[in-house]
């Protein structure tokens, strides 16, 4: 019963009836003949849809797919060491940790560190390396251009360990050495680690960062606070006219969705440049409440480029996305049953809360799903009037791909980011189906 | 004289409502209110100014109006938004069509896989997709340029197309095709004559979604647009970043227009679509 009813099938049938079999045969006979029909039918279809719908998946495996993939390689990837200095890489994971390497493996060393001097590509290794270990770059590169412009080298030094270690002298240290011991494989965990503001301790187990440098599980909390503040505003806010709108004749409340709509059509960045001069120090609300004699000329309020900017922002923001999946349950729900509850004896309060309001969960689930997903990855809100305290984590990712160029730790902090996403979207798919988004 | 009560604080509460809407649609539309009269500033302030309020004429000027026409960056960057949105627009409706038309045959293996993959590019939040395809248009030297662009925009804006239109075709009759087809009318000629004009307004939709997703983004274009590949958002990107000037109200002033123009349109599309329904019994 696969391809019931598909286009063709029909006139073959009419073709089997009009040929008139005797009786007893004709079912055999047509059973036989459309399961051949189908067959053929359902192969045909399948290719054809299959073609339809390769280019855009096609499309979207090499530019978006791939490209994700990317993220996620080069969170882990560790092989600066290996690619560019492999003999020295391969001494250093022989090594055993204890003390300092031996002569063998800094001959090795001192003579890759010259060649990649001369040959230009120290700089990609000492870029590496410097986020695994500050000043390790300059390190690099100072001791690159010594080996580079000396060919003798260690001039009557007995020891290459020495000879180093007199040069700078932190390469007689043992860290120096655990952390080069640590960027020698292909792969590794340090991005994820830092992430969490973790680090591998010169033992190799795990610590935590200095106090100072614990930046990141705070960002993170702070994202998700900031997300769920945002969806409980966009509730508190949308609930109300979604039920208003959908209590309200079509006439009346296509009028009132345009004006749900018409931000939403607005561009993002024109939204957010009227917030300021809205909420900044000398924009409109702060002059009005002045005007008005509520707050004195010099105590305005700073409502912009913090925290509060953010929020207020976002959930200006995200509020369609929670309007219009409420819109749609509601419109779905009899009013009548609530008014059968109050001439049942239920208080108005009562037939809202244990009636009306259970039915629309879908909505809210679905509405509070779509603006928490959407909070989560948000980037240009926060940038533009987050200042210092409203930034969330995709404004650090950013910063670590365009200023500190660690594109290493930003993959971490994204890739992160995209599994709570891809979770919530999971769960968004569960409960809600993605067959079910749909657009205004 | 208890109900009496009741009812007077039911309406208490029902103005006690409606009050809270009107505030909440308050929220909604303040934001693009303030910016319109904001933007004949004769001042280059972001503020209104006391003659303003007075509504003095010498207060009210057109010169950040002129300041756009008159800036060859801004020209530039609404060339280049112009073009990098048609063409993600047209790709993305294409592709976006073929794989929703595709898609909708009932027991199409891996579906609901499919699908996810399809649309995941507008659920990932925009600054992974962002730095993706950062790294990977660098590498195959696609990086400032239009084209990649164009095709970073159609990733994003494909998604779109695939939901409209998807339901666009549920809600068609699946009789109509099957008609044709009994009909004698090849599977090309029975999309182009019978399921295409059905499914119209989804297709117009989608475009219309795919089009305003690349005219307004700025994300990617932060990352894969050189100087020269620079659109309307990153032009105000930059303005808002280095210097904060009424100009960047002008256009802003000027995009309300056109997403007015935008909405108009598919408000449109919609009540056509719904008149379709009805013609065809649904």
């Amino acid at each position: 019963m696969i391809e019931a009813g598909k286009p063709g099938l029909d006139a073959a049938f009419a073709v089997v009836r009009a040929i008139g079999l005797p009786e007893d045969r004709k079912a055999i006979e047509m059973e036989r003949r459309e399961h051949l029909v189908r067959g053929v039918a359902a192969g045909f279809h399948r290719a054809r849809a299959f073609l339809l719908v390769a280019p855009l998946l096609l499309f979207l495996a090499i530019t978006y797919l791939v490209p994700m993939g990317g993220i996620l390689l080069r969170s882990v990837d560790d092989s600066a060491l290996q690619t560019y200095m492999p003999k020295s890489a391969a001494a250093l994971a022989r090594w055993d940790g204890a003390g300092l390497p031996g002569e063998d493996t800094l001959a090795v060393f001192a003579a890759e560190l010259g060649q990649a001097r001369r040959e230009r590509t120290i700089g990609r290794v000492a870029n590496h390396l410097n986020y695994r270990m500050s000043g390790m770059r300059s390190l690099f590169n100072k001791t690159g251009r010594r080996l580079a412009a000396a060919d003798e080298a260690k001039p009557g030094h007995p020891s290459w360990g020495e000879w180093l270690a007199e040069l700078d002298p932190r390469w007689g240290r043992h860290q120096t050495w655990t952390t080069l011991k640590a960027a020698s494989g292909r792969y590794t965990s340090a991005n994820y680690l830092a992430a969490l503001d973790l680090r591998h301790g010169e033992d190799g187990g795990v610590i935590r960062q200095p106090e100072g440098k614990r930046i990141y599980v705070k960002i993170f909390l702070r994202t998700l606070w900031v997300s769920l503040v945002v969806t409980v505003f966009c509730l508190l806010l949308g609930f109300p006219i979604s039920y208003l709108m959908a209590g309200l004749p079509p006439r009346i409340s296509n009028w009132l969705m345009i004006m749900v709509l018409l931000p939403f059509w607005t561009s993002l960045l024109v939204r957010t440049t009227s917030w300021i001069a809205l909420l900044q120090s000398s924009g409109v609300i702060n002059s009005t409440l002045v005007w008005l004699g509520l707050i004195a000329d010099n105590e305005r309020i700073q409502m912009v480029f913090n925290l509060t900017g953010t929020v207020v922002a976002m959930t200006y923001v995200l509020l369609p996305f929670m309007v219009l999946p409420l819109y749609s349950v509601m419109r779905g729900i009899p009013r009548s049953l609530t008014r059968v509850a109050v001439s049942l004896g239920a208080t108005p309060l009562t037939a809202f809360m244990r009636v009306y309001l259970p039915q629309t969960l879908a909505g809210v689930g679905a509405g509070s799903l779509l603006v928490f997903m959407l909070a989560v990855g948000y980037y240009i809100t926060p940038a533009l009037v987050g200042g210092q305290s409203g930034q969330l984590i995709s404004n650090f990712i950013f910063y670590h791909i365009k200023a500190s160029l660690n594109w290493g730790f930003a993959s971490a902090l994204g890739a992160i980011l995209l599994v709570a996403v891809l979770l919530i979207y999971w769960i968004y798919h569960k409960l809600v189906g993605i067959e079910r988004i749909r657009v205004a | 004289m208890m109900a009496a009560r009741a009812r007077a604080g039911s309406a208490t509460g029902h103005y006690l409502f409606r009050i809270v809407c009107g505030l909440v649609f308050a929220f909604l539309m303040l934001p693009l209110v303030v910016i319109i009269p904001l933007s004949f500033n004769a001042e280059p302030y972001f503020t209104f100014t006391r003659e303003m309020l007075t509504l003095q004429p010498e207060a009210f000027s057109l010169r950040w109006y002129r300041d756009i026409a008159d800036n060859p960056q801004w020209l530039l960057s609404v060339k280049n938004s112009f073009i990098v949105a048609f063409f993600a627009t047209l790709l993305s409706v294409i592709l976006g069509t073929a794989a929703a038309v595709g898609l909708d045959r009932p027991r199409f293996p891996g579906k609901t896989l499919i699908l996810s993959i399809l649309i995941s590019p507008i659920v990932v939040p925009i600054i992974i997709s962002a730095v993706g395809m950062f790294f990977f248009y660098s590498a195959v030297h696609l990086g400032q340029t239009l084209t990649g662009l164009v095709l970073a925009h159609t990733v994003l804006g494909s998604p779109f197309v695939v939901i409209t239109v998807t339901a666009a075709l549920s809600r068609l009759n699946p009789a109509l095709p099957r008609a044709a087809a009994s009909l004698g009318a090849p599977p090309a000629r029975t999309f182009f004559k019978v399921t295409a004009p059905q499914i119209a307004p989804g297709i117009f939709a989608g475009g219309l979604f795919a089009f305003a997703t690349s005219f307004d983004e700025v994300v990617v274009v932060l990352f894969l647009a050189g100087f020269e590949q620079r659109t309307i958002p990153r032009q105000m990107w930059a303005g808002l970043n280095e210097q904060i000037s009424p100009t960047i109200l002008a256009v802003a002033t000027l995009l309300i227009l056109f997403s007015v123009l935008l909405i108009v349109t598919a408000e449109l599309l919609r009540q056509r679509s719904e008149k379709r329904s009805l013609q065809a019994g649904i």
